[in-house]
């Protein structure tokens, strides 16, 4: 009789899934990025899959395996992550149908904008880093004479100390759960000559990437959607997705685009209490500085603001500074935010705060290596016992990673053999980065309908475009998000990648796209030419 | 305090990791004091003195450093043949090791390990349905992630098992539905238990989705028969579960009755209705076979059944992460499409990875007989994997102890151990045991010469510690 019964109440779940489903897609189509507690990310991906809302296709006739679309777990249908969503998607099909179709398109190329992934595009990563890769990778090279003649010597002195960190020298090995000691204490080292406050390397956690830190500190924090996490608006969809992956409630915060992606502390206030009226407790603050995709870079006044706020409403603060070292205006200065705490007089214990970086960004730009850490300092010590526990059970991020971790956060000195080297290597990116910023900005804010606020920091631009509404009418009709209909034919017509804002959410009845600013140099004039093209012949196909 | 411990995810407080949980935190206090500790809690082979292999290492330290290859004295320092596939992974990426690759991983490896595949079992295999991963333990989370929506969700999974399958399941909120692995047969799957405990979850609501099997074991190190597989393959049909197998160990195979054979290809023999009708998930690995890199984070899993719409989703997850790291990926190309007669690297090669896997061998042997010459100890014979898993009868006297001093007996038995002579083993109960019956876990790694050391070194532990506990008690007393 149960079994019976349990098969009854499942059909009833699926079907009641399969019209919430339904009535979700109709519900974005009249308004996208409704301010709602929004588990759901708009984006152009939900869209396609309305067009299956029939049940056509093979998943209907395979509807007696266990694992199909109706029963996957909801947190998963749920989540978004338009980076590398639907845009990207019809990107690669053009990639490959450019290689046998040349004449069909009018460019020949692809060219992603859509991803922070500075390496793709022709960036060379910093020569001393991977010289001390490659000898701990192989480490009997340090045994050739020969390799005193292909790598600079203080390549070889920094492999052998990173070796001697290493039990055994096994860099094949896992490693403790919280990543090698000496590396931590490298790292340590680097967060206090850099803030001029101590760190511990006992709060330092390395993980694969940043991403993975967040995901702990999600996990740790919500346990059902009643638990909120303020995030920016615009933000990084990383967060929006990962609430949506452990089941919680994202709290929007609004950045004020006309004063230049401004956080007002009134603003947190007021979507802090909302939260609170719905019976959500907010249990951190996500800030991302320098910001992304906005680009902004607090001022310390503004950061002293948020630490206070915070540890008035008893809230974690989880600081996002993957971007520390992309700063391209002389009147802003990145300061972290343990930085900030510790000057204003909160030790160790006072705020519950959780730093994150990554070897991604910067002028390392190392996406494809996968490190960086977490600092969690303000935490019991039952609560980072916890953490201990997550970080373990993938028993260790990788080894490589950890390495290149422990290089960024302690280049070459002055007067190591490297140096010179090194510096011309940072530099040459960090002033290419900054001039690309200016020269796609400024051409951004010629175009008819667009202004563009200025990239202070991180990699992106993400200009405003004031669609006229004879293109949002078209783009309702196409079924289309306006942005993203805007992205899809600047693809079409250009081969330029780019995401539409709504994929990382903006103020309603505004679009945006994000924009890196990682194509070489050479490539820029005819990035800028092209898009100028574009969004005229755009422009004059739908203005009122 | 922004954050108490009461606040914390209730899920995450319950998940447990026993294999770097309370001995492994103990054993590392203990070094830190100065002894000397033989950690064999984990399977780290080279963090016991095993040697990486060389050809990869050449291979991935010109990726990491393509200057080189420009050079002209770079092949008095490498082999030409590692410089060739060095230059042929570099021509896979978009821009080198550290430039994000496809979030399912580079399409020209997939390939490789498609084309492994299909040479390992002899059926085609999709890149499109390999997914590329930072180890295979986030591809076993990633795919759990999806089918457990709730508490009501159940997972069939082995016991004695690795407990990285119930932390997840705790994690994601779901059920562990645990099948008894038969000591007495050789750590056997009898289908008639698998039946008994999904009858007895589904009697408790549970909605039972999935089953786990590893094979070879951990820790129980068995190698399941051609015709076991059959029958949980075709229990799977009967019970629509998907099926994920763990394979990582698919190279550390010490007997030769039972080969590994990879379910894929098991269910491909079956033909209709099953090749067509069971979804399975298959996982491996760089960090154990004869390779050891586990510091690498490198891993697959490979999806058979599964509708495009759900890899879509599965995609889709994967790129929140971005990609798995590029390095790995390319350990992963090489293990998959390791050097071939006649290349310059393949003697070594094949002497390097001969000389592993034998050993391997022996040292199994060694462990087994070492553990079922000591008292009250009975140990199966590790068939594969890299673990021995003894059953420690501890006597009367020594559960009081264990009792008293607030400790699970086999943590106490285990601690005990660590403090006598710095051997750091997982206690059984981290893996899951029959009631009343205590385990523990110790790997089959450490160096060969110093086995017969560490053999005696228990010996002499445990039968001292025998001796002791049951003075004045004995089993008559029963």
């Amino acid at each position: 009789m149960r079994r019976f019964v349990i098969g009854q109440a499942k059909n009833l779940i699926d079907q009641t899934r399969r019209r919430q489903r339904h009535h979700k897609s109709l519900r974005l189509l009249s308004l996208l990025a409704a301010s709602d507690s929004a588990l759901v990310l708009s984006s152009p991906r939900l869209f396609s899959s309305s067009s299956d809302m029939s049940g056509s296709g093979s998943d209907s006739s395979s509807s007696s395996l266990p694992v199909t679309l109706d029963s996957l777990n909801p947190k998963v249908l749920k989540c978004e992550y338009a980076v590398r969503g639907e845009i990207v998607n019809i990107a690669q099909k053009l990639q490959e149908d450019l290689k046998i179709n040349k004449d069909a398109y009018p460019f020949d190329e692809i060219i992603y904008c859509n991803i922070g992934n500075p390496q793709s595009l022709g960036q060379q990563p910093i020569t001393f880093f991977r010289e001390v890769l490659a000898l701990c990778s192989h480490t009997a090279l340090l045994d050739e004479s020969a390799t005193h003649g292909l790598f600079s010597s203080d390549s070889i002195d920094r492999a052998w100390k990173i070796l001697d960190q290493i039990p055994g020298k096994a860099t094949g090995a896992y490693s403790h759960s919280q990543g090698i000691k000496g590396l931590r204490d490298a790292i340590a080292a680097g967060i206090e000559a850099r803030d001029g406050f101590p760190a511990d390397p006992n709060d330092i956690f390395m993980t694969d990437g940043a991403s993975p830190g967040v995901h702990m500190m999600m996990q740790l924090l919500i346990s059902s959607e009643k638990d909120g996490i303020l995030c920016p608006i615009p933000q990084y969809p990383l967060y929006s997705a990962s609430i949506a992956l452990h089941g919680g409630s994202l709290v929007p915060y609004y950045l004020d685009e006309a004063s230049g992606w401004g956080l007002e502390i009134s603003e947190l206030k007021k979507q802090l209490e909302d939260a609170r009226s719905k019976g959500i407790t907010v249990r951190a603050l996500a800030v991302i500085n320098p910001g992304n995709p906005t680009g902004q870079v607090l001022a310390e006044e503004n950061q002293r603001e948020i630490v206070d706020f915070c540890k008035k409403e008893g809230l974690v603060l989880l600081a996002d500074e993957v971007y520390q070292e992309n700063v391209y205006v002389p009147d802003k200065k990145f300061h972290s935010f343990k930085k900030v705490a510790r000057s204003m007089g909160y030790g160790e214990n006072d705020v519950c705060l959780v730093s994150f970086q990554s070897i991604s960004k910067g002028y390392y730009g190392e996406c494809g290596k996968r490190g960086g850490y977490m600092e969690v300092t303000g935490f019991t010590s039952d609560v980072r016992a916890q953490i201990y526990k997550l970080a373990s059970v993938n028993l260790c991020s990788n080894i490589s990673g950890q390495i290149l971790a422990s290089l960024v956060m302690s280049p070459p000195k002055p007067g190591d053999d490297s140096y010179e080297s090194y510096i011309a290597e940072k530099e040459g990116i960090l002033s290419s980065l900054a001039k690309r910023a200016k020269t796609l900005e400024e051409a951004l804010n010629k175009l008819e309908g667009v202004t563009c606020n200025r990239a202070e920091g991180a990699m992106y631009l993400f200009p405003c475009i004031n669609l006229p509404q004879k293109a949002i009418a078209a783009a309702e009709a196409a079924k289309t998000a306006p942005d993203a209909f805007y992205c899809k034919r600047l693809l079409n017509a250009t081969g330029i990648v780019v995401v539409p804002g709504s994929g990382f959410r903006q103020v309603p009845g505004t679009w945006h796209f994000r924009c890196t600013i990682l194509p070489q140099e050479e490539k820029i004039p005819a990035i800028v030419n092209r898009l100028t093209e574009f969004h005229k012949n755009f422009m004059d196909e739908f203005r009122n | 305090m922004a954050l108490e411990y009461d606040l914390l995810n209730e899920n995450v407080k319950k998940c447990q990791y026993a294999v770097r949980g309370e001995l492994y935190l103990r054993a590392s206090e203990l070094q830190k004091e100065g002894k000397k500790i033989i950690f064999t809690n984990v399977g780290n082979p080279h963090a016991l003195g095993q040697k990486p292999l060389t050809f990869p290492r050449q291979v991935v330290a010109l990726c990491q450093a393509p200057f080189l290859l420009d050079d002209p004295n770079v092949g008095m320092l490498f082999p030409a043949d590692a410089i060739a596939r060095a230059k042929h992974y570099l021509s896979l990426t978009s821009g080198g090791l550290g430039a994000y690759s496809d979030s399912r991983g580079l399409p020209g490896v997939r390939k490789e390990v498609a084309e492994f595949i299909q040479r390992r079992d002899g059926y085609p295999s999709d890149p499109e349905l390999i997914f590329l991963t930072d180890g295979a333990s986030k591809g076993v989370m990633q795919i759990l992630n999806c089918v457990i929506r709730g508490e009501g969700d159940g997972i069939l999974v082995p016991v004695p098992q690795y407990p990285l399958y119930s932390a997840t399941i705790s994690l994601l909120g779901g059920s562990l539905v645990p099948y008894y692995l038969d000591e007495s047969e050789n750590w056997g799957l009898d289908v008639n238990n698998l039946r008994q405990s999904v009858a007895q979850a589904r009697s408790q609501g549970i909605s039972v989705r999935a089953m786990v099997i590893i094979n070879p074991g951990n820790p129980t190190g068995q190698c399941l028969s051609e015709a076991n597989l059959k029958e949980i393959l075709k229990f799977c049909y009967n019970e629509k579960l998907v099926l994920l197998g763990d394979e990582v160990y698919q190279q550390n195979i010490y007997q030769d009755e039972r080969p590994f054979i990879s379910s894929k290809k098991v269910l491909m023999d079956m033909g209709s209705p099953f090749s067509k009708g069971v979804q399975l998930v298959s996982f491996h690995t760089v960090s154990k076979g004869y390779w050891g890199e586990c510091g690498q984070r490198g891993g697959y899993f490979e999806m058979t059944n599964f509708p495009p719409r759900v890899v879509e989703e599965i995609y889709k997850v994967a790129s929140i992460a971005l990609s798995p790291n590029v390095s790995a990926q390319i350990f992963m190309g090489l293990m998959v499409s390791p050097p071939k007669p006649g290349d310059i690297s393949y003697d070594q090669f094949a002497r390097e990875s001969k000389g592993i896997l034998e050993s391997l061998r022996r040292r199994a042997k060694i462990m087994t007989d070492g553990f079922n010459s000591c008292k009250n100890v009975v140990c199966n014979f590790t068939e594969g994997a890299m673990y021995s898993f003894p059953q420690i009868r501890l006597p009367p006297g020594a559960l009081q102890a264990a009792k008293q001093a607030g400790k699970v007996p086999d943590v106490f038995y285990c601690l005990k151990l660590l403090e006598a002579t710095g051997i750091s083993t997982v206690p059984g109960s981290g893996f899951g045991q029959k009631e009343g019956v205590f385990h523990l876990r110790t790997t089959i790694l450490p160096a060969e010469e110093e086995m017969p050391e560490i053999m005696d070194s228990f010996k002499k532990f445990n039968d001292e510690f025998m001796a002791q506990y049951e003075n004045g008690f004995g089993y008559s007393r029963m």
